[in-house]
């Protein structure tokens, strides 16, 4: 039986009208959904104009694949922030993740064949990542504490742990797993390395998690209002947990792509890579306090604060040391363009 | 003392879209209007740009017969002009007292005069009846005592002229009567008074002068003895309306009960509360505030530690630790705090629509055609009315944004439905529809339960009414036997057998 009640008309008109009040034109809505990208568009036409090598495609290639660790981290940290959370600490992270592995395959050396000890140090990237973000989900949920707090906490602890284990010096990994390890970096595939598209299917899973999953929806849920996900029956600290859990595992996965660039770790390995990440969802239009936002806003933030640094550093106009100070100047833009959306 | 206003020609548009369309009427000096309209009428709106809240897009308003504009509230509230907001404005961070003095501090010197501020604020807080201690932080207290403060803060600006936005909206019969002597003590002193609210039985009684609203417009005003309810609703829906309640189906005395409660005790709350819920049946929960009725079902599944008490579900013992588990048990339970704990005022229709019931969208991806057919069912069967499927929720009017609430929680399909405070804020239309919609629902064989501060309500819809007070159950009232006055009595513990 349809539950219809008893039409009432006059209610309907009047209803309607109220209901209609706060739209806005659609334009601009549809825009605004669009303005990271055409903001990545204008910039990089305005390097081209500036440099012909820019729009090179050794140039797009080289952007892209310095682009990709931080991009990965920042595909984790959009589940992060749009379920309300932070995680000051991947950076930090990063680096003592990138200073285990490589003492753990330095020791492993010899003991088995180059290729197993590779997985071996990949595979605890993964897992360490993972773990250090249960961690920090636990702290958050169970012990009732500020993600601010737990992962400024763990910024500190993370670096100093590496820099005691590094003798405030530098992890170089072995020689001999060069070979082996380099591929991961420096192979590429259609004209494009290695973690450029380890980048890209992160993206594409990232999207697909947070749009087309019942995990995504209740991360978008909480970020929006913790308290009505949990009236509606979700189990708010496992999700939160979860997206922790993820982004430890990105960091993870940024960093073992990032250990065979350089061979080594050391007390300024994935320094402000925070910053960075953040920068980047942010620039790609999540809301800070979470509850909206996009994987495809992120890689666009990410890819365009990257042509930024590599504009700058391509033309004269603008020294390359003022590089920061242009990303802070894109940063307050696009909180300044999006302070009217609640 | 007092103070007249005259509206001249009022239009208030928000994005192309007219709110106010041309609104003339006046305010007489030192009367009790009761303005009335439904939901969107512009009541809000108008009584907003009064009160230098917002700024009419054009017409002007006389205040004393000179024109006047408020660029914000202070400037308004400098003129005697004083709106209390139907949403709560208070810092949650702050003391009572703090909240009461916020922007009109008292000073001694450079420093604060707490010990007068807290004097003051005493004094206010009792003339309501509250006992709270004025340095009692504002997130402590329920919404009724926030309301109370609202209220008290408003006394301590020296009105001449009180807009007063649905004041009981979440207030109980004792604490209703304790405003309404207020407001008469107000209007002796000679202060202009609005009052807009949803029930007209206090308007009736409290009111000298009825204007009403609808759609943008001013429709009628007349003296408050010469219209009677029902003459008071027709204006405001602009028809003629049936009777407000279905009527009472028989439900299966002999039917084994859906729930059973016992000695169920979340401490602090609610002590040793059991009661049962038959299939069919439509149970109230009535009780002053703080009896613990929320309590007891935030209790009971599992958002609030409980130490004792034995719950069944259809006849099986069951635990429940988290509202999960209460809904994959059949059991729901839609908060009286509808944008706070109820819905995702900021996400779009079916994103809210959906949530409590993911699992049937996704195979294992989510499916947005499938999410768009359920909010397509739940528009028709519900008769939520939306300008645009695609806007967040906070677009929709207070009694579409329930009904969209009611069909959220339904989604999981409970056996057993628990509603507090169903048609809080919402107008009569839609509360019309409410009432029908619960019945039909209990209909299907659900139980349902009703907690509700609006006794009419009670008596109108319930097959019993359960009466909470002070944290226990006091008494359970059949059918035949539900009156305004046993409620009461029971509520506040003046019971006696006749």
């Amino acid at each position: 039986m349809p539950l219809a009640p008893t039409p009432t008309t006059e209610t309907q008109a009047s209803e309607l009208r109220s209901g209609a009040a706060p739209s806005r034109p659609a334009w601009r809505l549809r825009l605004h959904g669009y303005g990271p990208l055409l903001g990545l568009v204008l910039v990089s036409l305005g390097g081209m104009l500036l440099n012909p090598d820019f729009g090179t495609w050794d140039n797009w290639a080289n952007v892209l694949s310095r682009t990709s660790f931080i991009g990965i981290i920042a595909v984790g940290m959009s589940f992060v922030i749009i379920c309300g959370g932070i995680d000051l600490s991947v950076g930090s992270m990063a680096a003592l993740i990138a200073g285990g592995q490589i003492l753990l395959m330095n020791s492993l050396v010899g003991h088995a064949a180059s290729f197993l000890v590779v997985a071996a140090g990949m595979a605890f990237c993964v897992v360490m990542g993972g773990l250090f973000g249960l961690a920090h989900g636990l702290l958050i949920t169970k012990g009732r504490i500020e993600p601010f707090i737990v992962t400024l906490g763990t910024l500190g602890i993370f670096r100093a742990c590496l820099t005691w284990l590094a003798n405030g010096g530098t992890i170089t990994l072995d020689n001999g797993l060069a070979d082996a390890y380099g591929p991961i970096y420096y192979g590429s595939l259609l004209g494009l390395q290695i973690p450029v598209w380890i980048f890209a299917a992160t993206a594409l899973v990232g999207a697909l998690l947070l749009n087309r999953t019942v995990f995504g929806r209740h991360v978008q849920a909480i970020g929006s209002n913790d308290q009505v996900a949990r009236y509606a029956a979700v189990d708010v600290d496992l999700v939160k947990i979860l997206t922790y859990v993820l982004l430890g595992m990105c960091v993870g996965v940024a960093t073992l792509l990032y250990v065979p660039r350089l061979g080594s770790a050391s007390p300024t390995t994935g320094l402000l890579w925070e910053l960075e990440a953040i920068a980047a969802v942010i620039v790609g239009g999540t809301s800070f306090r979470g509850g909206e936002g996009s994987i495809a806003g992120t890689v666009v933030g990410a890819i365009l604060l990257s042509v930024i640094a590599n504009i700058l550093n391509l033309t004269s106009i603008i020294s390359i040391y003022l590089n920061a100070a242009v990303q802070g100047c894109v940063i307050i833009a696009v909180a300044f363009l999006q302070r009217h959306r609640r | 003392m007092s103070l007249s206003v005259s509206f001249e020609n009022i239009t208030k548009e928000f994005d192309a879209v007219r709110v106010l369309n041309g609104v003339s009427f006046d305010l007489v000096p030192g009367r009790v209007h009761g303005l009335l309209g439904e939901n969107g009428a512009g009541k809000s709106t108008l009584m907003k740009i009064l009160a230098g809240y917002q700024d009419a897009t054009s017409g002007v308003i006389r205040i004393d017969g000179a024109v006047r504009h408020f660029g914000n509230s202070r400037e308004a509230e400098r003129a005697g002009v004083v709106l209390i907001h139907q949403e709560l404005n208070l810092a949650e961070d702050l003391t009572v007292a703090q909240n009461m003095f916020l922007g009109h501090e008292l000073r001694r010197g450079w420093l604060l005069d707490e010990r007068t501020m807290r004097a003051q604020a005493r004094g206010a807080l009792d003339q309501l009846g509250l006992t709270i201690d004025p340095d009692t932080k504002l997130r402590e207290l329920i919404v009724a005592e926030k309301q109370l403060v609202e209220i008290a803060k408003a006394q301590l600006r020296q009105a001449r002229l009180l807009i007063m936005d649905e004041p009981t909206a979440s207030l109980t019969p004792a604490e209703c009567e304790r405003l309404f002597a207020l407001v008469e003590r107000l209007r002796a002193a000679g202060v202009t008074i609005v009052y807009i609210s949803h029930k007209l039985d206090e308007v009736e009684r409290i009111t000298e002068e009825v204007i009403v609203m609808r759609d943008g417009r001013f429709i009628a005003r007349a003296p408050t003895s010469d219209t009677p309810r029902q003459r008071m609703a027709d204006l405001m829906v602009g028809r003629t309306l049936t009777d407000m309640f279905p009527p009472k189906r028989q439900i299966e005395a002999s039917g084994a009960p859906l729930l059973k409660v016992a000695g169920l005790t979340v401490p602090g709350w609610v002590d040793n509360a059991s009661f049962e819920l038959r299939p069919g049946e439509i149970l109230g929960f009535a009780g002053l505030v703080g009896a613990g009725r929320t309590e007891l079902f935030e209790g009971l599944i599992g958002l609030r530690p409980r130490s004792a008490g034995r719950i069944e579900i259809g006849g099986r013992q069951v635990r429940l630790r988290s509202p999960r588990q209460a809904a994959r048990r059949g059991l729901t339970y839609l908060s009286e705090d509808r944008k706070g704990r109820g819905l995702h005022v900021r996400l779009r229709l079916s994103y809210n629509l959906t949530l409590m019931d993911l699992a049937r969208h996704a195979h294992p991806l989510l499916s947005t055609a499938s999410e768009e057919r359920a909010l397509s069912t739940a528009i028709a069967e519900f008769g939520i009315r939306t300008g645009d499927r695609d806007a967040p929720a906070a677009s929709l009017s207070g009694g579409n944004q329930q009904k969209l609430a009611i069909a959220k929680f339904l989604q999981p399909e409970p056996r057993i439905f628990v509603l507090d405070e169903p048609t809080r804020g919402v107008d009569v239309g839609a509360k019309r529809d409410i009432y029908f919609l619960i019945d039909r629902l209990a209909a299907q064989g659900r139980g349902l339960i009703v907690i509700s501060s609006e006794l009419v309500e009670l008596i109108g819809l319930c097959h019993r009414v359960i009466v909470m007070r002070g944290g226990s159950v006091v008494a359970t009232v059949a059918a035949e036997n539900l009156n305004e006055e046993a409620l009461i009595a029971h509520a506040i513990g003046t019971y006696t057998h006749h």
